[in-house]
Order: C-alpha cells, then sequence, then structure tokens
C-alpha cells in the first residue's frame, strides 16, 4: 500500500515540476531579456532609442524608430492582403464548398501552415521581388514585396481560426435568416459572419502576431534600409530583420541595442497576446 | 355598368399593383446580382488560397527537382558540391533530442493539468497564461533567449545543445496544448472505470486513458516536429550554421557511450538553416531550389503523418 503511495506522490511531484517548466522559461526570457537589454535602453535613453530616425551603429546613434514603423507598416499590409482573402477562403470552406473540394483544399492549407519561412522568403526572393522590379517601380526589395509575402504566410492562420469560429455558428441562425427569405449569400454573409465575428478576429489577431514576428522571410524580400519607407516600393526594415542582420557581428552598446530592440518587440508580442486573450474570451462569454 | 368595362376606381389600384411589381422585380433583381457577386467574391477568395499554393510548390518542384545530383547528397560537404545531406543529419539529431526534451515536459504538463490539478487553483492559472505567452512568442526571440542563456550564460557556446534546448522550450507549449485537448477527449467514464477497478490515479492515467490520447498527442509531436524542420531564426544564433555533422561516429569508437559528449556541443547547420544561407550567399541558385524541395518533401510528410493521426483520433473518439 505505502509503495503505491510513493509511487503515486513521486508521479504527481514529476507532473508538478514539468508543468512548472513553462512558468520557469517564460521567467527566465524576461529576466535575460530585459537585463541585457534595458541597461542599453538607458545607456541610450529611452526617448532617443524608440522615437530616434537614425540608426548608425558606427556613430553610436541607435534609433529604432524606423524600424518599429518597418514593423508596423509589413504587418498592416500583410493584413490587407490576408485578411479578405484568408476570410473569404475560411467563408468557402465553411458554407460555400462542396465536401469533396473541402477535401481538397483543407489540406493545401494546411500544407500552406507547414511550409518554412525560409521557404517562403526564397519564392518571395525569386518571383514577388524580381515582379515588382519588372513590373512596377523601385528595387523590387521593398515594402510592398513584404506584405504580399507575410499576407500569403498568414493566411493559413486566418483561414483555420475564421474557419472554426464559423463551423461553430449554430445551424439555427442560418435556418432563421432563410426563414425570413433571405437567400444563401445573405444569410451567410449578414447572419453568420457577424456571429462568428469575435473568432474571426481572435484569427487576425493571430495573424498580427504572426506578421509582426516573422524573421527570415521578411529578410530575405524586405530591402532592409533602416529608414522610414516613403512609399511602398521602397525597402523596409523590421524590428526582427534588425536584430538578425547585425546580431552576428555586434559587440557592446550595439549589441546592447539589437537585444532592446528584441526587448521592443517582446513587449509588443505580450500586448498582443493579451488582446488576443481578451477577444477570446469575450467571445466564450458570449 | 356593363361587366366588361372596368370600374373607373379600380385603374389605380392595378397601376399601384403594377408599380409595386416592377419595384419587387427591382430589388429582386438587385439581391441576385448581390448575392452573385458575393458568391464570386467568396469563389475568388478560394481559388486566390489553392493558386498561390499550387503556384508556389509547383515553381519550387519545376526549379528544384532537376538539380537533386547525388552530388548533393554526398557525405562531406564542400563549397562545390554544396552538400545538403549533414544538414539533413543535423536535422534528424536536432529534432530528435528537441523532441527527446519537449516531449516528455509537454506531455507531464499537459497530464499534470488535465487529470491532477483542482480547477481554478492559481498554480493551474499561472501555467495556463505561461504557455498561452510562450506560444505567441516569435521565434527569433527565443534565438536571442538561447544566445543570452544557453550559450552565453551557460557557456556551451554555439552548439547543437544549446540550439535543441532552445527549440524544446519553443516547441513546449504546441506538445501542452494538443495533449491537453487529447486528453479532455478522452471521456471521463474511462477514468471512472479505471478508479472502479480500484487502480490508482497513475495507474489509471497510462493504463486506461493515455492509449485512446495517443493519436492526438502524435500529431502534436509531429506538428513540434515541423517547427523544428522548419526553424531558422532561433537557430542561427544557438547553433550557428557549421556544415558537418558532429563526429558522433568517432566519439562512439573512442569510448563508446560515454565517449559521446562534446559532440553536443559542436556547432551545427540544419536543413533550413542551410537553405538560408544558400540564399544568402546566392552562389548556388540551383542547388538552393533543390534543397527547397527536399525541405518540401519532410514537410508534406509530416504533413501526411499528422492527417493519419488526426484520422486515428477521430475514429477512436467515434466509438465512444
Amino acid at each position: 500500500m505505502s509503495r503505491i503511495h510513493v509511487k503515486e506522490g513521486l508521479a504527481r511531484a514529476l507532473f508538478v515540476a514539468a508543468a512548472g517548466i513553462s512558468i520557469l522559461a517564460v521567467a527566465l526570457i524576461c529576466v535575460f531579456l530585459f537585463a541585457n537589454g534595458i541597461p542599453a535602453m538607458a545607456q541610450i535613453g529611452l526617448p532617443d532609442f524608440l522615437f530616434g530616425t537614425t540608426w548608425r551603429p558606427a556613430n553610436d546613434i541607435y534609433g529604432i524608430f524606423p524600424m518599429i514603423i518597418g514593423s508596423i507598416y509589413v504587418t498592416a499590409g500583410a493584413l490587407v492582403v490576408g485578411v479578405p482573402t484568408g476570410l473569404l477562403c475560411a467563408i468557402f470552406l465553411s458554407r460555400f464548398a462542396s465536401g469533396r473540394v473541402a477535401r481538397a483544399l483543407k489540406p493545401g492549407v494546411e500544407l500552406l501552415a507547414g511550409i518554412p519561412s525560409v521557404v517562403y522568403g526564397f519564392f518571395g526572393l525569386v518571383i514577388i521581388v524580381p515582379f515588382i522590379r519588372d513590373n512596377m517601380a523601385g528595387r523590387g526589395a521593398s515594402l510592398l514585396a513584404a506584405a504580399v509575402l507575410l499576407g500569403i504566410m498568414i493566411l493559413p492562420t486566418i483561414i483555420t481560426v475564421a474557419q472554426s469560429a464559423l463551423d461553430a455558428v449554430p445551424r439555427k441562425y442560418y435556418e432563421g435568416a432563410l426563414a425570413l427569405g433571405a437567400d444563401h449569400e445573405r444569410s451567410v454573409f449578414r447572419v453568420i459572419v457577424p456571429a462568428a465575428a469575435s473568432g474571426i478576429t481572435a484569427g487576425i489577431v493571430l495573424g498580427v502576431g504572426r506578421a509582426i514576428g516573422e524573421t527570415m522571410a521578411v529578410i530575405m524580400v524586405a530591402g532592409n534600409q533602416p529608414v522610414i519607407p516613403g512609399s511602398i516600393f521602397e525597402g523596409v526594415r523590421t524590428m526582427t530583420a534588425n536584430i538578425v542582420l547585425e546580431m552576428g557581428y555586434a559587440a557592446d552598446l550595439h549589441r546592447g541595442a539589437l537585444i532592446a530592440t528584441g526587448v521592443v518587440l517582446f513587449v509588443f508580442i505580450l500586448l498582443i497576446t493579451t488582446l488576443f486573450n481578451a477577444v477570446k474570451k469575450r467571445g466564450e462569454v458570449k | 355598368m356593363p361587366a366588361g368595362s372596368p370600374a373607373p376606381g379600380r385603374m389605380p389600384g392595378d397601376r399601384i399593383d403594377a408599380l409595386f411589381a416592377a419595384a419587387e422585380a427591382r430589388h429582386a433583381k438587385k439581391r441576385r446580382v448581390v448575392a452573385a457577386l458575393l458568391r464570386w467574391l467568396v469563389y475568388v477568395g478560394a481559388l486566390l488560397t489553392a493558386l498561390v499554393l499550387l503556384f508556389l510548390v509547383g515553381y519550387i518542384l519545376a526549379n528544384g527537382v532537376p538539380y537533386l545530383t547525388p552530388s548533393l547528397f554526398e557525405w562531406e560537404y564542400n563549397s562545390d558540391n554544396v552538400s545538403l545531406m549533414p544538414a539533413l543529419v543535423n536535422t534528424l539529431v536536432m529534432a530528435a533530442l528537441t523532441l527527446l526534451m519537449a516531449v516528455p515536459i509537454g506531455v507531464g504538463s499537459a497530464i499534470y493539468l488535465v487529470e491532477y490539478a483542482p480547477r481554478g487553483n492559481r498554480f493551474v492559472q499561472l501555467v495556463r497564461i505561461t504557455a498561452e505567452t510562450l506560444q505567441g512568442i516569435p521565434s527569433i526571440i527565443y534565438g536571442l533567449f538561447g544566445m543570452l542563456f544557453f550559450v552565453t550564460a551557460l557557456r556551451w557556446n554555439l552548439s547543437l545543445m544549446a540550439g535543441a534546448c532552445t527549440l524544446a522550450i519553443m516547441v513546449l507549449p504546441v506538445i501542452m496544448r494538443t495533449t491537453e485537448e487529447a486528453l479532455l477527449a478522452v471521456p471521463d467514464s474511462y477514468r471512472e472505470g479505471g478508479f472502479g477497478l480500484g487502480a490508482g490515479r497513475l495507474r489509471t492515467v497510462f493504463r486506461c486513458v493515455m492509449p485512446s490520447a495517443i493519436p492526438g498527442i502524435l500529431g502534436g509531436v509531429i506538428l513540434a516536429l515541423g517547427r523544428c524542420v522548419g526553424e531558422v531564426a532561433a537557430l542561427i544564433f544557438t547553433a550557428g550554421s557549421i556544415a558537418q555533422v558532429p563526429d558522433f561516429v568517432g566519439g562512439l569508437a573512442s569510448g563508446g557511450l560515454a565517449g559521446l559528449g562534446a559532440e553536443f556541443f559542436d556547432s551545427t547547420r540544419t536543413l533550413a538553416v542551410h537553405m538560408y544561407v544558400l540564399s544568402s550567399e546566392a552562389l548556388h541558385v540551383n542547388e538552393t531550389y533543390a534543397t527547397a524541395v527536399v525541405l518540401l518533401v519532410v514537410v508534406v510528410l509530416l504533413n501526411l503523418m499528422a492527417t493519419f493521426a488526426a484520422k486515428k483520433m477521430n475514429k477512436g473518439s467515434k466509438h465512444d
């Protein structure tokens, strides 16, 4: 009897310890990021760091405002491309597609989610960038290229989350709309989509998180000039790109400034995660 | 009044009816147009998604498959053959090492959350919040953390081990969440059966609950594997980019299993990192396409396995 008790207690302790690992991991990540980033921020001066528009490590000038704006522009562009397409595709899968078509498209969306970001980046490099250079304006590696590529990359996130929100709308909503004389399209767009709004919003917020955190694909197509772009055909550098491009050779304050860029990105992500949870909770209460 | 001629008072009524009918027809027509438009929009959205996928995969296959030459798979990498073999082997070793750490911890946490934890417990809430936070953190932040913690603070240098530990933290929430879902899908009657037969909690979990949750857990593991295979940003500052397989064979030969150890602290380049390096060098475009093909094939295989596991899971729960 007591041997079983010992075994049970031991197992329980192990499971508790395992669960504790995620707390430990988040704590460690926070401590190490902040401990290495905040001194650099203080040395540069927080306002100069966040709102300085010049990034010139050779002269010890570290203003990441262009990169913050770059991340926001690129993410907004990705939403413009990805949200309408993704939402319409989710509506198609949920309410328009025949069983066979849905069975063919769904694995495709899953594959789109599984393709590594380097492969996306390479695709952008050999297709999207030359296309913009030859048919539109500028050198190709630009805000537009990054926005289109990221728009494609967040498609699966938006489609999957929006589709499960649409599928979860009770059948009686649709039938009620039909009974009131609405046709199929009208019922879907005026009744089902609004009913799934919070789930769809959650998907979009998740897409924002993915777009703002994406690194390798953006580096390969965005041009990476650390200035605020004047048009969508000009190059742009995101916070993520800033870190990867220069971390390899950075030292001292430069290294600290790059880690501090990571801290700012981390804070952005924490805000987005909080927003996501708030939206999700609102959906559940309803 | 003769019956044939219309009553003077009825003319306006007819005209009103006619007007109503015309308005209704116009309205119905407008609604049909709107409906058709919406329908077409939806079709275009789906078509666009499908076309992007087909074009991307098709383009890479068309440009890469012709360059899948034997020299690309030679055991030793050099700048002439740009062989992907070392990177492929490193990817397997890295993924195995990552899962070896992440799966027990992730499954253990999920078991605690679903089977042991009292509801509304503070600790449980904290675990859930931190797991959700981990899930949202982008890979570059993991890379930074791994560089600061494993590489610098623990002095592991750029190494297989530092990379695997970083990846393990990154995929931990994926495994936790899928395992939790799989465990929650097991009906309570299974647990009651176990307890009813006098089994303790541990035995009930492993003998009654886990077997039917295995396909779901497997799905999560495959998802995690996919992230390991495709990851670059978390690895370039933790595992580095040396295109060699650590000398495991030599280590084994010199001292058996005990001889292994130092090899885990060698810098290694996984397949995705390899592809990134090739593409930024821009010297071997054809080989980059070919490497992308190999990556895609791995991803497709993993997806097929995940679908298979999900199917098994659904079949299992339908019997309940």
